[in-house]
Order: structure tokens, then sequence, then C-alpha cells
């Protein structure tokens, strides 16, 4: 009757708050990555990361398999630490990889490109990306093109 | 200037004494809120009340800014050749912000208003004061479990705002302007973080619906017994729900996207 | 529970009591007492808080100073539990009714047993019926309150206030802006419940006629404290000046006619010299 009416409408009105919480969770946001947490950590050492940050996608061959999980300033190494949580799936990284920053188009976001090389051996939890190239800095560049152009 | 200095004193008091009668209002809603367990059957038609009966209005809206969204951002994405990022674009705007501030704002104008008139009509006639002398306690009796009803309520709808605003949006880019399906939600997926974003969107809708339903009721408990109280304090609930409502939408994001 | 109807210790009892309202001083040293199992009305002008003293009684508001006994227990002390229990032996009647606008009769007149009681629906109902029955609303036991007339929705007021059994009801103004038929049905009706129920009843009103009709005894309050009171008799016997202006409804008398001020004279000269100046 009445509060059957009551129970029901309220019920199914909560349903659907729910539901739409989930929607947002799992068709709209990236909680899929957070699904699979199994991940493990390379880390890799860079002269300038530009604007990357924590988050940034990783990519091989611009498939995404990982992303930036910290960044910190190596007061011994003057360099950059970058931690790149990689999915566990994804463990036939050779140990000659090498790791550049780039930028997504002209002026979108920047991310992390892996290049596999061609050792055997491969990178493991904890191992250290030795070969990286840092992020082109724009400044520079225009600064290096103005000093090559009046050294002619 | 005497004079102008004597009001800005009185007028300043008198807020004061205002947050105060607000807090203690408050607290004494919160220290019954067993009742809403207890008298679950007065909680369930309270929640029909304020958020049922909100359903339509969230769900129309929610569709339609979603569509304006896709619109706009499609216009000025296409100039930088990202009409791609579109499903980004309007997910981020609509869970971030749209999502539970204009739901706050609906909110307040459809429920918030309805709650003020209800409870000031209640005490204008003495409603409110017959049940104290038949030693039943309005704050468990009303008060209690439309509190926790606004307070529920609220962080749903804006769910579902958010959600059909999405799916506009989805009609209008992919149906309409010919963004490609599957890059509408990629591109999404990859922008939106489910705990920066979802989260915190849903953070901010909890809070607005404690201050709405907070303003909302207090007013209608606080309002002068007459006909000229009553509408006054209703509009006051929905332009002190509005100021609030942006005011602490601005100090959340502040705090979180940081 | 004392119900012992015999007892002739009085039902309410107030000493001294002092109530402000802002700078307005509403009651100043009041002392009076309500007999057990009688009618008593409290009658003066408007606005010397009749309204405030029943508000008083039930605990709604506290004297500033003074001390009001219901029952021997003292309202302004007792804690929220006590005071809750004591309310639930006392029933009041607004002057608007104040039926819950969003149930219809019926449930009016059960709240109070639903709130309080774990009866059974059955029961409840047969109780409800009885007691709209007692007012002769039984029949419209359907309608909503915005369905009935001032005087009907005071009667299922008088059946919800009637409800849980009290000792005493407080009625306030229970005869203003009524039609001679629903006076007269609301004057037996008081008359009844009470002698039927055996319950004190106490009035707030200025109707003199019907007042004094009804009541066993009588309070006289202006100026915030008892001109007079007694039994219907003795007022109307030993009536002081301005009680006898009261009952009679002189227009002037001990209270003038007009608001207190200076003389017309005195105003009239005052705006002569301002204008020439």
């Amino acid at each position: 009757m009445k509060l059957r009416y009551l129970e029901i409408s309220v019920g199914l009105f909560v349903l659907l708050g729910i539901a739409a919480l989930f929607y947002l969770a799992i068709q709209v946001s990236n909680i899929g990555e957070y699904r699979d947490a199994d991940t493990y950590e390379v880390i890799a050492y860079f002269d300038h990361i530009g604007g990357l940050k924590v988050r940034s996608p990783v990519t091989v061959s611009g498939v995404r398999i990982g992303r930036v999980s910290a960044i910190a300033y190596d007061a011994e190494r003057f360099q950059a630490r970058v931690a790149l949580a990689i999915q566990s799936g994804q463990d036939y990284l050779p140990a000659d990889t090498q790791a550049s920053i780039f930028t997504a188009g002209l002026l979108g976001e920047q991310y992390v490109a892996l290049e596999p090389g061609g050792d055997f051996e491969v990178l493991a939890d904890g191992d250290e990306v030795l070969l990286t190239q840092s992020a082109l800095v724009l400044e520079n560049m225009i600064g290096r093109v103005l000093t090559d152009l009046s050294s002619d | 200037m005497g004079d102008f200095l004597a009001n800005l004193g009185r007028s300043g008091l008198n807020w004061l004494s205002l947050l105060g009668r607000a807090s203690i209002f408050l607290f004494r809603v919160l220290r019954s809120q067993d009742a809403v367990v207890r008298r679950y059957r007065l909680t369930l038609a309270e929640i029909h009340s304020v958020g049922v009966r909100s359903l339509l209005i969230i769900v129309v809206s929610g569709l339609f800014v979603g569509m304006v969204l896709a619109y706009q951002g499609y216009i000025t994405l296409v100039n930088f050749g990202a009409a791609e990022a579109l499903g980004g674009a309007v997910a981020l705007s609509l869970v971030r912000e749209l999502g539970p501030v204009v739901t706050a704002l609906l909110f307040a104008g459809r429920a918030g208003s309805a709650l003020t008139a209800e409870i000031g009509l209640m005490k204008t006639t003495e409603q409110l004061s017959a049940m104290e002398m038949m030693a039943v306690d309005p704050y468990r009796r009303v008060f209690a479990p439309r509190f926790f009803a606004g307070f529920l309520s609220l962080p749903l709808l804006a769910a579902m705002f958010s959600a059909v605003g999405v799916i506009g949006g989805y009609l209008v880019g992919v149906g309409l302007l010919g963004v490609d399906s599957g890059s509408y939600f990629s591109q999404m997926q990859s922008v939106t973080d489910w705990r920066e974003d979802v989260l915190s969107g849903v953070i901010k809708s909890i809070v607005f619906g404690f201050v709405v339903t907070w303003i909302a009721i207090f007013q209608g408990f606080d309002a002068e017994p007459t006909s000229e109280g009553i509408s006054l304090a209703t509009t006051q609930t929905v332009v002190m729900s509005a100021l609030a409502v942006l005011g602490l939408d601005f100090a959340l994001t502040g705090l979180m996207f940081t | 529970m004392n119900d012992a109807r015999g007892d002739d210790t009085p039902h309410v009892v107030v000493e001294d009591l002092v109530f402000r309202r802002g700078r307005k001083v509403v009651f100043d040293g009041l002392s009076m007492t309500v007999p057990r199992g009688r009618v008593t009305t409290v009658m003066g002008p408007s606005g010397t808080g009749k309204t405030t003293l029943l508000r008083l009684i039930g605990g709604q508001l506290r004297p500033e100073s003074g001390r009001i006994w219901v029952d021997g227990e003292e309202v302004a002390r007792l804690s929220t539990r006590r005071l809750y229990a004591l309310r639930k032996r006392m029933g009041m009647l607004f002057q608007t009714g104040a039926l819950l606008t969003d149930m219809n009769v019926f449930e009016n007149v059960a709240f109070p047993l639903r709130e309080h009681t774990d009866l059974p629906e059955e029961l409840i109902r047969n109780l409800v019926l009885m007691k709209l029955e007692a007012v002769g609303l039984r029949a419209a036991r359907d309608l909503s309150p915005a369905e009935l007339s001032g005087g009907m929705a005071r009667r299922v007021a008088l059946a919800r206030a009637i409800a849980l059994d009290p000792d005493m009801i407080l009625y306030d103004e229970p005869f203003a802006g009524l039609d001679p038929i629903t006076m007269g049905q609301i004057v037996t009706l008081i008359r009844r419940t009470n002698s039927t129920l055996g319950l004190t009843s106490v009035l707030v009103t200025h109707d003199v006629a019907e007042a004094m009709e009804i009541s066993d005894h009588v309070v006289l309050i202006a100026e915030g404290r008892v001109m007079d009171a007694g039994t219907v008799d003795q007022v109307r016997a030993g009536a002081s000046q301005w009680s006898e202006q009261f009952l009679d409804g002189r227009p002037d008398g001990p209270v003038p006619f007009h608001y207190p001020g200076d003389s017309y004279r005195d105003d009239l000269m005052r705006e002569r010299e301002s204008g020439h100046g």
C-alpha cells in the first residue's frame, strides 16, 4: 500500500544513485587501472623532466602500460628521480630500454615513452633504466637555434 | 558616522547570534540522529519527498547541461584539432564542478525551499509547539529525519546528474558532431581519475548536502511565525544556500585540487 | 500517579512568577493556585500574557524567577525526560487547534497514542473512535485538517488532547472567533470533559460570559499581577473596581480609554509652538 510504494520508490532512488556512482567510477574514470594494482616499479633519472607529473602515462610504442608513480629530486646525482609503475603483465622490457620524455602534440601533456633495446635480461622491480632522454625545453631549443644562426 | 558604526555593530552582532542559534540547532539535530534509524518509516517518507521528488528536475537538467557542454567543448577543442578530447572535457567539468554545484543549487530551489516553507508553516500553526506539549520531541520527530534525508539525497542526485550529463554529452558529441564513440570514452577514462575527480566530487556534494539541508531546516525553524516570515525565510534559504554552495565550492576546490 | 480525586492539594501552584519578554515585563510577582479537578479560568485583557502563562505551566518557557509546581513537581527544574513524562499527563488545546496538517483527523488523534504506546492497531482504532465520538466527530475521521472549520478543528484537537487520558487540560482561548452554536458546543464539551473525566481544566480567555458560566474558579490578571481570584461568586461579590470594569466590559474606568501619555491639550500646544518655530 502506501508504505510499500514509499519503500519501493526510495529503494529505487538509492539504487539509481549508487548505480550512477558506479557508472562514474567504472565507465567514466580510470578505476580500471587500479583494479590490477599489480605493478612493478623501475627507476629512471632525468636531467630535466619538463612538465611531467605523477600519474602521467608510460607508454611503449604508444601503448599505455603504466604510469609515473613518484617524482623526486636526487640531491646526490643532481637529477630528477622518476619512479615508473608498470603493469606486471608487461615484464618483457629489456635491460637496455631507453626512457624518453615526450609531449603529446605541440602543447599537450608530457609522458614517458619507453623504447625496448635488444638485451636478453629484462627489467625487474627496483631496477634502473640507464638510458634516458630528458624533456625538450622549448626555451633551450629556441636559444640553441638562435646561437647556431648567429654563429654562421 | 556614529550611526553607521552603530548599525554595523548591530548587524554584526545579529549575524553572530544567527550563527550561534544555527549551530546550537545543528548540534541538537545531530544529537537526535538515532531517531533516523528508530523511526525509519519517517525517514523513508522524507527521502521520498526530498530526494525522489527531485529526481526529474535533476535528470532533465543533467541531460541538458551535458549536451551543452559537448557543444561548447567541441567548438573550442576543434580549433586545436583535439575534438577527440571531448569526452574528457565533458566528464571532468561534470564530475568535478557542475555535477555537485548545479545539483546543490537545484536542490536548494526545489527541496530546500520546500523544507523551509513546511517547517515554517508547522511553526506558525503551532504544530511544533503542540508536539512538544504532547511530549513529542520535534527534533526527533521532524528535524532529524529531514536532515538525514537531505544529507543522503544530494550526493546521490549529484551522481545521477553527472552520469546523465555524460550520456547527454555522448548524444551530442558522438551522435550529432561525429566524434568517434570509442575515443569519447577512452579519452574520458584516461583523463578522469576516480580518486582525484570522482571521489572529490562526491565529497563536495556530501558537504553541500549537509550545508543546504542545514540552512533549509534552520530557516524554517527560525522563521518569524507569520506569512511574511515564511516567505522571507524561503527566500533566505535559496539565497544563503546558493552563496554557501559557491563559496564552499571555491574553498573545497582549493583544498582538493592542489 | 497520585490521582486522588478528593485530594484538595492544588494541582498547579504559581509563586512569585517573574517573566520578561525583551524589555517588556509580562509577569511581575504573579502568584496563584489551580485546585484539582475543577475548571479554573484565567481572565485578563488581551496582551497580558495569558498564553505565556500556559506555556510556562507546560514548561515550554522558563520563568526568570519564581516557581511553578505542577502535581508537586517544579516544572523549570525538571530534566527533559521528567518534563516529557509530566506533559504526557497534561493536554493542551491550542487556539488554532494546531492539528498536524500532513495527517487526517483519525491520524491526528492517534498521533499521541502511536508516539507513546505500543498498542496494537485494533486497540488504537477503538480508542481513537471513542475519543472522536466524545467530541461528536467520529464520522469526520477521514477529513484532512484543511477541510475542517475552526470549531471542528478545536474539537478534534480536544479529542487529541484527551487521547492519553491526562489529569489536566490547558485551554488556550477556546472561545475565540467562534459562532454562537460552535461556542455552545465547545462550552458543553469543556464542562462535560471536566465532569466525566474528573480532570483539572485551566482556561485562559477574555470571553467573560462563557468563562463565568463554566468555571468553578476565576483568576483575573492584569499588568503582570493577580487582580482578583476565587470562586465565581466570590469574585462577583467582592470585585475590585478594576475587576468590575473588566467583568462588565465598561470602556472606561481604572483602565483608561486612552493609551497613557501626556494630555491632549499639551500635545496640541506643542504642535502649535513647533509650527511657529
